[in-house]
């Protein structure tokens, strides 16, 4: 068993069973099965989805349909964002960066 | 590739395989859904994933229950997990109106049958921890109401029409449609021609757009609503919680992030669905106002769907007076996933065994050209 998103916990086997089901994209994966969307939002698995499409489906990595990436870059807190809007930015909340 | 069908629905969303499911299932031979991107990329793929029966509209209160009871066995007749889960709807209220209001509202629902009930701000508290209560008068409560995975729900609904002989063609964007004697002719960007004597139009946001294609008007425009999850943290509280006075909803999802959204009054009729940075501030103010104590929660994802709006916030349905066989389920205001389980049913049982239906009769566009008789639907984020 290959685990391919590690912050979902979502294994090789899963993709494929989404594929077979006619997904062939990255977002239908996403959706499926949810791996790309936990807190690291698909930047360790995105590639390996990529491969393992590229691989079940016969298709060149070239021609598997781009994702959609979403806003915000990193996870942020409503405090880091409320301490923003009153003016100050001393919160000790630092946005996932440590 | 078969392009002739004995009938053809435009749109991949929730509305569309669920009727090519139930026009299947009724027994209609030759279904296809034309979707222009994969299954649920437009608005199913991008709501809340609520359903509620708690309307101010008769209607749609009626059609909410039908759905309900729909979908409380739709795991076993479609064989598919949809993590359909029924934690309840907290609907608050705030103002002295909306008390009102929402006395009105339980009074309909119950005469209609249904289970609801109106609470004080300490039991709601114990419904929904974490809850603001200072800011509350009263809150409506119904256990039935709930949420289920709109992913899971459209790919189950897929599946098992595709079963049945149904089939769905995907990034098959329509990009014409005229009409010949008894056939309508569907064009679209592939080259492909298709040819069905019945047309559904289930476009969602881009309605309208199929409408003009055949010259007619659907009065259905799309405003972008935007909506945001957390990181997974431990369970929360299991319900839907609304104000319409804060202007949110907010539930958190099985596997932990929590989902919330809002409506802008501000936002211009279009087909964009690009985030705002506005949202993230003015949702992060809302909802540390309403759970002050969970302000460290961390946003992960934000995005953004169409909410296809008519004048009254209801649904289009049924067949329309300027063209034969063009049927409409559309313009569902934000309401669509919750409202498919039953209106699905009622437009397969009108078009196969022309049996008719006193909601679906009420719900015709032609209210809206005339603007008669319209009661507008209250309890909408």
């Amino acid at each position: 068993m290959k685990i391919i998103c590690r912050c979902q916990d979502v294994t090789e086997e899963e993709i494929i069973a989404a594929l077979r089901q006619g997904a062939t994209t990255i977002d239908e994966i996403r959706r499926l099965v949810r791996a790309g969307m936990g807190s690291c939002q698909g930047r360790t698995c995105r590639r390996l989805v990529s491969q393992i499409i590229s691989r079940e489906l016969k298709t060149p990595g070239s021609e598997i349909y781009p994702p959609t990436f979403r806003p915000p870059n990193r996870p942020v807190s409503f405090s880091l964002i409320n301490a923003e809007l009153d003016g100050h930015n001393d919160n000790e909340d630092d946005g996932g960066k440590k | 590739m078969k392009t002739r069908f004995d009938a053809i629905i435009i749109g991949g969303g929730i509305l569309g395989v669920s009727t090519a499911y139930e026009l299947a299932k009724a027994g209609m031979k030759n279904v296809c859904v034309l979707e222009k991107h994969y299954l649920a990329s437009g608005s199913t793929g991008r709501c809340g994933g609520g359903f509620r029966q708690q309307w101010s509209t008769e209607a749609n209160t009626r059609l909410a229950m039908d759905s309900v009871a729909r979908l409380e066995s739709i795991e076993e007749e479609l064989g598919y997990k949809t993590e359909f889960f029924q934690g309840g709807y907290l609907i608050l209220a705030h103002t002295e109106e909306e008390e009102k209001q929402f006395a009105a509202n339980v009074e309909m629902q119950r005469r209609l049958g249904l289970n609801v009930e109106i609470v004080d701000p300490e039991e709601a508290g114990k419904i929904v921890p974490f809850l603001n209560k200072d800011l509350i008068r009263k809150a409506t409560w119904c256990p039935k109401d709930g949420h289920i995975n709109p992913f899971l729900l459209t790919q189950a609904y897929a599946n098992a029409a595709r079963r049945l002989g149904a089939e769905i063609h995907l990034w098959t964007n329509v990009t014409g449609i005229m009409k010949k004697s008894n056939t309508f002719f569907i064009m679209t960007e592939n080259g492909d021609n298709y040819e069905t004597p019945l047309l559904f139009n289930c476009a969602g946001g881009y309605s309208r757009t199929i409408g003009d294609m055949l010259n007619v008007e659907i009065p259905v425009d799309p405003y972008r609503h935007e909506i945001l999850v957390t990181e997974p943290v431990e369970r929360l509280w299991d319900p839907m919680v609304i104000s319409f006075s804060v202007g949110l909803y907010a539930r958190q999802e099985m596997s932990g992030g929590v989902v919330m959204g809002m409506g802008d009054p501000n936002e211009p009729v279009g087909t964009y669905v690009g985030s705002s940075m506005h949202f993230m501030y003015e949702m992060s103010k809302r909802f540390t106002k309403l759970f002050p104590k969970l302000d460290k929660l961390r946003i992960v994802r934000q995005w953004a769907g169409l909410y296809e709006m008519t004048a009254d916030a209801q649904p289009i349905l049924g067949p329309i007076d300027q063209i034969d066989s063009f049927i409409q389920a559309c313009g569902f205001s934000g309401h669509g996933l919750m409202l498919a389980p039953a209106v699905s049913q009622l437009l397969a049982e009108m078009t196969v065994h022309g049996k008719s239906s006193e909601v679906i009769d009420s719900l015709n566009v032609k209210r809206l050209y005339e603007l008669k008789d319209v009661v507008k639907e209250k309890s909408v984020v």
